[in-house]
C-alpha cells in the first residue's frame, strides 16, 4: 500500500482548473518529486493535500485513509507536515521556540496543567525542548537556537522551517520549493539533508521544485503537471527525454519556427 | 542625529532593564521589596488612599484577564465587562436571593463565565478578522440590558446587601481587609497569567498570532486555542466580579457600561499588551491617574486623553519596553 494516494483531485476556483483530476501515489521511504512550469499547479495541489486548500472532487488516502477536506492541524497529526514556498516563520519568537511548535500536536499538557505545573506538564516541556534541540542539530543550526528566527540569515531561516516541520514527527514530509533562493552550497546541503532525511529518520519526502537539477539528482518518482494535469511520470531519465514534457517546459518545435 | 542617540540611549536601557530583570536574585529582590512594601501601606494610609490602591488591585486582575485574550491570543475583545457583570451577578444573586455562602458561589461564578465564553466564542471565533469585536461588543450590551430588565437581578436599580463572608475566622469588613485580599487575587493572577505564558498553550497563542497559516501547518488547532484564551479570560473577568461583589455589597448594571469595557482595554494596550508588568503598569495609570488629578476637576478627564493619545502616537508598543534579542 503506498503511503499517499492522490485519486482524481480536481480544484477548481470558479471556471479555472487549477487541479484536473490528478492522480499520483507516493511510495513509503521513497524521494519524490511534483514539477511543472510556473502556473502549472503544483503550490494548488499541494494546499489540497495538506488541508489548505478545500479540493472540489477526487480523494486523498494517506496510510489507507481519507484525508480529503479535513483541516491542516488535523492532516499534520496524522504525519503529514509541510513547508511553506515563502518563508513563514514565527518572526518575533527565538529560533527554538519557532521548532518547539513541531511538539504541540504530539503533546497534550493544558491551562490547568501549566497552572499547576504539574510533573507531567515539566517533564512534557522538558520533551519538547529536547525534540527541538534534536531537529535543529538534525539540520546544522543548534548554534542559532537563542537568536530571533527573524535576525537570521536567509538559508538559515529555510532551515528553521525544516526543523520546525521534522519536529512534528511526520510520516510523510513535503517541501514547497525548498531550494528556492539558496546559493550553490546551500543546495548542496539540501541534498544532503533530503537524503539524511529519508535515510536517518526514515521519512518519506515529496518536494515541488522550480530546480531541474537538484530534482533530477534527489528523486526516484517525478511526477510531470502542467494545467493541473499530469502529463509524464517516472524516474528522472524516463521524464527528461519525455517529449510532452519538453513541450510543456520549453513550447512546441514549430511555434519556435513561426 | 538626535533621535538616532535617542534610541541608542533608549535600547541601551530597555537591555539594562532586561538584563537585570533575567537575574533571578535580582528579580526575587525587587518582589519582596515590592510586597513588603504593599503589606505595610495599611499601618500607615488613610481608607481613602486604602480604597484607591483597593480599586487598583481590582483592576490589574481585570486588566491580566483581558490580557489573555487580547495581548496573549491577539483577539479584540470590546465587552470584557460582561464576563466582570456575570461573575459579580452570580455571587450576587445565589447569596442574596438563596443565602449561599459567598466561597460557595464561586465555583459557579467560573462556570457561568466559562460558559458564556464558550457561547459566544465557540461560533465567533471560527472567523477570521474583527467579527469578534463586533459580538462581544453586542454581547456586553446584551448583558447590561438583560440586567436592567430582569427581576432576578432586580433591574435598575440592581442588587443590594450581598453578604460578605468570613475568611480565617475574621469577617470581611473593613477596607484593609479587601486591601489584602485583592492584592492576594493579583498575585494569583500574576502567577497564573506568567505560568501560562511560558507554557506549550501559551506559546501556541502567541504562534497563531505571529502566523495562522503556519500554526495550522504545525499541528495547532487555531479555533480551539482561541476559545481557551477566551474563555480562561473570561473566568479571570467572573472571578474578579464575585469579588468585587461582596466589596461594594451592592451591584447594579451601570457599573458594566461599555465605558467599564473600554477602560479595561484601554489600560491593556497603554501598559503594552501582553506584557505583564506593562499590563499592571496600564491598570495603575487607569485608576491613579484621575485620582491624583482630582483637583482639576472634570478637565481630568480632557488631559487623561491627550496623555493617552500622546502615549499611543509614541510609543504605540504600550509604555512597557519591548523585550530585545
Amino acid at each position: 500500500m503506498p503511503l499517499l494516494e492522490v485519486k482524481n483531485l480536481t480544484l477548481s476556483f470558479g471556471g479555472l482548473m487549477a487541479v484536473n483530476n490528478l492522480s499520483f501515489d507516493v511510495e513509503e521511504n521513497s524521494i519524490q518529486s511534483l514539477i511543472g512550469p510556473n502556473g502549472a499547479g503544483k503550490t494548488s495541489a499541494f494546499n489540497c493535500l495538506t488541508g489548505f486548500y478545500r479540493a472540489s472532487k477526487g480523494d486523498i488516502l494517506f496510510q489507507g485513509k481519507s484525508i480529503f477536506r479535513m483541516k491542516p492541524h488535523k492532516i499534520t497529526a496524522m504525519g503529514m507536515a509541510r513547508t511553506f514556498q515563502n518563508l513563514r516563520l514565527f518572526r518575533n519568537m527565538t529560533v527554538l521556540e519557532n521548532v518547539m511548535s513541531g511538539m504541540h500536536c504530539r503533546t497534550r499538557a493544558g491551562a490547568l496543567a501549566a497552572v499547576l505545573r504539574t510533573p507531567g506538564q515539566k517533564a512534557e516541556e522538558k520533551e519538547i525542548r529536547r525534540v527541538a534541540e534534536e531537529c535543529l542539530d538534525f539540520v546544522g543550526i543548534l548554534h542559532h537556537k537563542d537568536r530571533l528566527a527573524r535576525n537570521l540569515p536567509y538559508g538559515d531561516q529555510r532551515r528553521v522551517e525544516w526543523a520546525r516541520a521534522l519536529a512534528t514527527k511526520p510520516k510523510l514530509l513535503l517541501l514547497d520549493e525548498p531550494a528556492a533562493g539558496l546559493n550553490y552550497d546551500e543546495k548542496e546541503q539540501l541534498i544532503d539533508l533530503i537524503r539524511r532525511i529519508r535515510q536517518e529518520l526514515e521519512i518519506t519526502v515529496m518536494l515541488i521544485e522550480h530546480d531541474m537539477g537538484l530534482v533530477m539528482r534527489v528523486s526516484e518518482k517525478i511526477t510531470v503537471i502542467d494545467y493541473g494535469q499530469k502529463i509524464a511520470e517516472g524516474t528522472a531519465e524516463e521524464v527528461k527525454n519525455n517529449p510532452r514534457v519538453i513541450e510543456a517546459y520549453l513550447g512546441k518545435e514549430d511555434e519556435d519556427d513561426d | 542625529m538626535n533621535t538616532e542617540k535617542n534610541i541608542t540611549t533608549q535600547t541601551r536601557l530597555t537591555d539594562n532593564i532586561y538584563a537585570g530583570l533575567e537575574k533571578k536574585p535580582v528579580l526575587y529582590g525587587i518582589f519582596a521589596l515590592l510586597i513588603v512594601a504593599v503589606l505595610l501601606v495599611p499601618q500607615f494610609a488613610n481608607n481613602y488612599l486604602l480604597e484607591i490602591f483597593t480599586n487598583t488591585w481590582f483592576y490589574i486582575v481585570l486588566c491580566l484577564g483581558l490580557n489573555i485574550v487580547v495581548g496573549y491570543a491577539g483577539l479584540l475583545d470590546l465587552g470584557y465587562a460582561a464576563f466582570f457583570a456575570i461573575g459579580a451577578y452570580t455571587t450576587g444573586i445565589l447569596s442574596s436571593q438563596f443565602g449561599m455562602n459567598f466561597w460557595l458561589t464561586l465555583p459557579f461564578s467560573i462556570l457561568f463565565s466559562a460558559l458564556s465564553g464558550v457561547i459566544i466564542g465557540g461560533p465567533t471565533l471560527r472567523l477570521r478578522s474583527d467579527y469578534l469585536a463586533i459580538v462581544t461588543l453586542g454581547f456586553g450590551e446584551i448583558i447590561r440590558i438583560a440586567a436592567r430588565n430582569l427581576s432576578i437581578t432586580g433591574g435598575a436599580s440592581g442588587l443590594i446587601g450581598i453578604e460578605r463572608p468570613y475568611l480565617f475566622g475574621i469577617y470581611l469588613s473593613k477596607i484593609h481587609h479587601f486591601y489584602y485580599l485583592f492584592f492576594l487575587l493579583v498575585i494569583l493572577a500574576v502567577i497564573v497569567s506568567y505560568r501560562l505564558h511560558y507554557s506549550r498553550l501559551g506559546r501556541a497563542w502567541q504562534y497563531i498570532r505571529e502566523d495562522e497559516d503556519a500554526a495550522e501547518a504545525m499541528g495547532i488547532n487555531r479555533v480551539q486555542i482561541k476559545l481557551y484564551a477566551f474563555v480562561i479570560g473570561a473566568i479571570f473577568g467572573g472571578m474578579a466580579g464575585s469579588f468585587y461583589a461582596i466589596k461594594m455589597t451592592a451591584i447594579s448594571p451601570e457599573t458594566f457600561v461599555f465605558t467599564q469595557s473600554a477602560m479595561i482595554l484601554l489600560a491593556v494596550v497603554l501598559g503594552g499588551m501582553g506584557k505583564i508588568p506593562g499590563v499592571i503598569l496600564g491598570a495603575c495609570a487607569l485608576v491613579l491617574f484621575p485620582e491624583i488629578f482630582r483637583e482639576i476637576g472634570q478637565m481630568r478627564m480632557l488631559l487623561f486623553g491627550i496623555v493617552l493619545l500622546i502615549i499611543m502616537i509614541f510609543r504605540p508598543q504600550g509604555i512597557w519596553p519591548e523585550r530585545r534579542n
